[in-house]
This record gives C-alpha cells, sequence and structure tokens, in this order.
C-alpha cells in the first residue's frame, strides 16, 4: 500500500481515524482500571487508619469531618469503638509550610488524647533530609523526637529550637515545624470532634 | 544476525542516556534510588515498544503533514493507559515517580525513535528497536539510580549496607544527578574510544 498523500481529505481522514482509536481505548482502559483505582486508592487510606489506631481490631465509624479556625480544608477523624466504646481515633491532618509544598499525614489518638502512632500519607520533602519524617518522629532509639505516647495537653509539641519538647528533623526545621503544627492541628480537631459529640 | 544488531545498538552504540543525550529530565529526576530508576526506564520502555509497533503499522495511512500530531496521540495514549494501570495496581512506584509518569509523553526519546525508526521500518523490526532502546534507557537509568542511591543513602535496591546518616547527601539531590551521569558518559565515551 503506498503512503497517502497530503491532501487535505486525507489528513482529516487519518486524523480522524486514529483519535477515535485512541479515545475507544483510552476510554476501554478507564472503564477497566476504575474500580481497581477506587480499591487501591481505599485499601491505602484504611491501612493508614489501622495503623495508627490504638486498637488495630476496634471498627472503624464513619468519618465526621472539622473545620478549625483560619483553615480552608476540613481535618477528618474517623473514630473508632471496641465493644461499644470510643476506642481513640485516627485524624487525618495535613500543612500547607512542609519545605515541599502540603503535607498529608495520618495522626491517630488514644481516647484521652495520646499519640498512638502517625503516617505520612503524602510529602513532597527533600530526599535524604525532610523526607525522613516518615520514620523520624516514631524512633525507638530516640526518645526526644518521638511523638509516640505523648499527649499533646502536656508536651508542647513543636520543636526545641522553638521551645517545644520534640527534636526537629537535622537539618529539616522547616519540615519538623510543618510536621508537628500538622500534629497540634489533627489534636485540636480530635478534642473538638469529641466536644461536639458530648 | 542482523535482528539482534537492532537490539544491540540500543543498549551500546546509541545508548540512548548516555550516547544520544535524549530523555534528560526524567534521567536526572527520577533516578534518586535504583529501583525508582529501573521504574522509570521499565515504564518508558513500554510506552517506547508499543508505540513504535503502532507507528510503524499506521505508518501508510499517515499523510507526511499530520505525522506529529498523530505520533503525539498514539504515544500520549499509550502513556496514559500506563498511568490508570499503574494507579490501580502498583501504587507505590507511581507515588514515587509521580509526575514523571505524564512526562513519558514528551520524553523525546519515544518521538525520536517514532520519528526515525518506527515510521521507516517494518513493525517487527521496530518492536526489536524499541526493546533495544528501552533495554538501554532502563540500564542507563537504573546504574544511574543505584550509584546515587550507593553514595548518597548507603543502600541499593533499599538493601541497606551502611549505617544511618553516612551516606554524601549531595548524591541524592539533583546536583549528584549530574555529577554521576558526566562521570557515567565519560566512562561509555572511554569504552567507544577503545573499541
Amino acid at each position: 500500500m503506498a503512503k497517502l498523500e497530503s491532501s487535505l481529505k486525507n489528513m482529516f481522514l487519518s486524523l480522524t481515524l486514529i483519535t477515535l482509536g485512541a479515545s475507544a481505548l483510552l476510554a476501554g482502559g478507564y472503564v477497566l482500571t476504575k474500580e481497581p483505582i477506587e480499591k487501591a486508592d481505599r485499601a491505602k487510606e484504611e491501612n493508614a487508619i489501622k495503623e495508627v489506631l490504638p486498637d488495630k481490631n476496634a471498627e472503624v465509624l464513619e468519618k465526621v469531618e472539622i473545620t478549625l479556625e483560619n483553615k480552608a480544608d476540613p481535618f477528618i477523624v474517623y473514630p473508632s469503638v471496641k465493644d461499644g466504646k470510643f476506642a481513640g481515633a485516627a485524624v487525618q491532618t495535613y500543612s500547607t509550610e512542609g519545605y515541599g509544598g502540603r503535607l498529608d499525614i495520618m495522626v491517630g489518638f488514644d481516647t484521652d488524647g495520646t499519640i498512638v502512632n502517625y503516617a505520612v500519607l503524602k510529602a513532597n520533602e527533600t530526599p535524604g533530609l525532610g523526607a525522613k519524617v516518615t520514620d523520624w518522629f516514631k524512633n525507638d532509639s530516640k526518645k526526644t523526637a518521638d511523638i509516640r505516647g505523648k499527649n499533646p495537653a502536656t508536651t508542647k509539641v513543636s520543636v526545641s529550637k522553638d521551645g517545644g519538647d520534640i527534636d526537629a528533623i537535622t537539618a529539616s526545621t522547616i519540615t519538623s515545624r510543618a510536621f508537628l503544627q500538622s500534629v497540634q492541628l489533627a489534636y485540636e480537631a480530635f478534642q473538638k470532634m469529641q466536644t461536639t459529640k458530648k | 544476525m542482523k535482528k539482534l544488531k537492532i537490539i544491540f545498538n540500543g543498549i551500546i552504540k546509541e545508548n540512548p542516556t548516555l550516547v544520544l543525550l535524549l530523555g534528560m529530565c526524567p534521567t536526572l529526576a527520577t533516578t534518586t534510588s535504583a529501583i525508582n530508576g529501573m521504574g522509570m526506564g521499565l515504564c518508558t520502555t513500554f510506552v517506547l515498544i508499543c508505540s513504535n509497533v503502532v507507528i510503524s503499522a499506521i505508518k501508510n495511512i499517515v499523510p507526511d503533514n499530520v505525522r506529529i500530531p498523530v505520533f503525539i496521540v498514539v504515544i500520549a495514549s499509550f502513556v496514559t493507559l500506563l498511568e490508570l494501570f499503574m494507579k490501580a495496581y502498583i501504587q507505590s512506584l507511581y507515588e514515587a515517580l509521580g509526575l514523571y509518569i505524564p512526562l513519558i509523553v514528551v520524553n523525546c526519546i519515544i518521538l525520536a525513535r517514532a520519528e526515525s525508526f518506527a515510521c521507516k521500518n517494518n513493525m517487527f523490526d521496530s518492536m526489536l528497536d524499541g526493546i533495544g532502546m528501552g533495554i538501554g534507557f532502563t540500564l542507563a537509568l537504573t546504574v544511574l539510580g543505584a550509584l546515587r542511591e550507593i553514595f548518597g543513602n548507603g543502600s541499593i535496591f533499599n538493601y541497606k549496607f551502611i549505617g544511618d546518616n553516612d551516606g554524601i547527601l549531595v548524591f541524592v539531590l539533583a546536583p549528584g544527578a549530574f555529577i554521576v551521569l558526566g562521570y557515567l558518559i565519560a566512562l561509555v565515551n572511554l569504552i567507544r574510544k577503545k573499541k
């Protein structure tokens, strides 16, 4: 078959045909992957919630959206119950003041507000420096930087440079500040959720 | 033998990254670790093979004057498909590579191979060219990522062999990419000259 010459009709037909084919292919791909993508997203969120809750077997209740003053986006609280009793909550929190922009973090609280654990959902920090945020604040060998088991009511959740009680990541004060700020906000959202419930 | 030559052409003689110096943007940005470099290489390989085959198949029904838009549509479709499937099944890699997956569309290796090889050769040869170029790109990115991970983080493929905080940080950051790439290109040039 000879190559088509570049007449208007040929160009029009060939482009139409090929873009049609491409859209059909994409539509097919979209339909095929729609459900698995949703499932993967949900699984990731559920894993993060399970990871930070005090009791892994507790039932996670319907999420509650809490808005705080001066904060644009709501904080999402996932309360959990075990044997009919409140068993802590996971709070999806964020800070827009990270070194690489927004940080999305899931923090788990005990019934009295003690931090159980945290998981970084989304961060865009410098590799090797701020990116250490995923593990830095839950390190067993460095108690002064570990936020687990601390209660924001009695511990000052901010970096020691700013007069707080938590050691910042070496050479990443901005990331640490953003992270701890988001933890503090999560605690506030957690408290607000409890007061509104009662 | 001639078929094998098409494959090896992409791996050494015309290695897209180290000899042709194409696709520098993903090369420099995603090779912070060996696994990321390899992931990026494999994604690009997939798109390269598919687009080479399809472009070679439709080359006769595409008039010359509209060939570039057609190539872009074909390449962009495969990249979008890849993105959807990665999001569904290998989310961790998708998140590590992030923005660079959609950017495969503008990776000049793919368009260059479409233009200089696939639209002149038959489907089988185009596929081989895609495989060869893809392997060459993947190898280069994996080596680059591995070196940066070894020097910068003291680990390879996430297997740590030096303790915490002992890496040379600059290798993980952007300047390290340029430094390692420069030495790699020098090394490859040395080997090619000797032949």
